[in-house]
């Protein structure tokens, strides 16, 4: 049995540098704002997907599902609780397993969290422990660091294609400035371009302006099935396209440096699971860790052919323009919790699509699509939402 | 700790550099791979051992600034992806010239030494690093 899911809620605790809140606590903070938002009774709840992706390194806990669950004061209930482990795309990871638990008739509604304290280590020691969504043996042995492969990518693709500096800032001064708008944002601060090519380098040609911050930080959505909408008189967002495609984990067993195929293939499967075409998207938020992984995430989601995703960024990619790319403000401004930011991207779109945006309100948005990418593009994760 | 199995593990292919060659398309790897990922299951028991001559062209390359803490003596070190002669593409450090000197395109061969140390009475890895070919 098949049959139509929909989010009915979403919750959020501010992402940020949080010294003073644990783990737990932000979980606990937007699954119950989730549940709150969704007129639901936590007893309501048929399984709860946890998305994490360093919790055991970072913080030394596992089973961040469970310990939220408890905490959340739903030990009692017996729900089922998994974490859901993609690395950078573990949130959505998890609200796609969600997405699947209710389609195949197994739940009527679910809980989806990710969340991820990436302060609790210094400087360089969290570089070693981030440095494991790339290949530890083959590329972090050797001096690797996820920075260092984007920046790979970035001088290849910026040779290859003639492309200067200040496309890739462009990604960075959007982020910021849509980031300025959002109260859960990392950062409120908007940055102007020749901030974004003067800042500290970090894997030349990218400095700390073309990578996304180290931020604490929890998101947390409320899954129902078709027939618990129609019973209840629920107006959610449908979940119109799902899909995850997997390739080669290293950058250096890939055919191209800046090509992610798997994103290519997520999103050619979703918008045909949505019936709909690329030109249909109202707003997108793309997984842009690093500023080049923006520009290559708009060629390889089918916006631009390779190469062109400058003629997308000189058009203007704002909130008012043709494409709103990152209206939430994206990795590098509203920040990136590691587990977190799938689930993130996709509490922005539920609440573009309901028009519950604020200041920041993409007009008539319509559909939506999310980009979520594990690492420097072991796989990708690209779902579409939208309103009947 | 369990890197110190690790990296006994992967000696050979460190050390000399030594890949896989699948004897059912020729096709050679470099990291070495178990499965031929062209042939799949008739690769089974046919990924031999093969030695890597270890000659290549710089594809594209990096200056790494932020560094983990094993590296932070060597900031800032170049960091290359490799096209091997044999074909393969590996990710290694480019030693012994200025970042100036670099270019995508560059020849490299490679030597070895040592890539890094856990602390100052920790174990010390080696394994292969990579010069311009003058």
């Amino acid at each position: 049995m098949s049959r139509g899911v929909y989010i009915i809620g979403s919750g959020e605790a501010k992402y940020g540098e949080l010294w003073d809140r644990s783990l737990r606590e932000i979980a606990v903070e937007a699954g119950l704002k989730a549940v709150e938002s969704a007129g639901i009774r936590t007893k309501d709840l048929g399984a709860i997907y946890m998305g994490n992706s360093l919790g055991g390194d970072i913080s030394m806990q596992e089973h961040l599902s469970a310990l939220m669950s408890d905490h959340a004061g739903i030990a009692s209930e017996f729900v089922p609780s998994v974490r859901v482990e993609a690395s950078t795309a573990s949130g959505a990871a998890a609200f796609r397993e969600a997405y699947l638990g209710i389609k195949s008739g197994e739940y009527e509604i679910a809980m989806v969290g990710g969340a991820e304290k990436m302060t609790e280590l210094y400087g360089s020691e969290i570089i070693d422990i981030t440095s494991s969504i790339i290949d530890r043996e083959w590329e972090a042995f050797t001096g690797a660091t996820p920075a260092a492969l984007a920046a790979i990518s970035a001088r290849k693709y910026m040779a290859d294609f003639n492309v200067p500096r200040e496309i890739l800032a462009h990604i960075s001064v959007n982020d910021h400035a849509n980031a300025s708008l959002n109260e859960n944002a990392h950062f409120r601060n908007k940055i102007t371009l020749e901030q974004a090519l003067n800042a500290t380098p970090i894997a030349e040609p990218l400095n700390l302006m073309d990578c996304a911050p180290l931020s604490d930080g929890a998101s947390s959505l409320i899954l129902a099935s078709e027939n618990y909408v129609k019973e209840h008189g629920i107006e959610g967002v449908k979940i119109m396209g799902s899909a995850m495609s997997q390739g080669e984990f290293a950058l250096h067993s890939r055919k191209s440096l800046y090509t992610v195929e798997p994103t290519r293939i997520a999103a050619e499967t979703a918008l045909k699971q949505a019936g709909i075409g690329i030109k249909d998207i109202s707003m997108v938020e793309i997984h842009d860790s690093y500023s080049i992984y923006g520009l290559m995430a708009l060629e390889d989601l089918g916006f631009a052919k390779k190469g062109n995703a400058r003629e997308i960024v000189e058009n203007g990619i704002g909130i008012d323009s043709n494409l709103p790319v990152n209206p939430s403000g994206g990795l590098k401004a509203k920040g990136f919790p590691y587990g977190a930011s799938g689930v993130g991207q996709i509490v922005e779109a539920y609440n573009q699509l309901k028009n519950k945006a604020g200041k920041r309100q993409v007009k008539n948005a319509k559909y939506a699509m999310t980009h979520s990418q594990a690492g420097s593009g072991a796989a990708s994760i690209v779902h579409i939402l939208g309103v009947e | 700790m369990g890197e110190l199995s690790r990296m006994w593990r992967e000696m050979p292919s460190r050390y000399r550099m030594e890949g896989r060659k699948c004897e059912n398309c020729s096709r050679v790897y470099f990291p070495p791979r178990d499965i031929c990922p062209v042939c799949h299951r008739d690769s089974i028991g046919k990924m031999k051992p093969v030695d890597i001559a270890g000659n290549g062209e710089i594809i594209s390359y990096t200056v790494v600034h932020e560094t983990p803490p094993a590296f932070i003596r060597q900031k800032p070190y170049v960091l290359a992806i490799i096209k091997l002669d044999e074909g393969p593409m590996i990710t290694g450090q480019i030693v012994d010239s200025e970042p100036e000197e670099i270019k995508m395109g560059s020849r490299v061969k490679s030597v070895f030494r040592r890539i890094s140390e856990d602390g100052k009475s920790g174990v010390i890895h080696y394994g292969y690093k990579f010069t311009l070919e003058k």
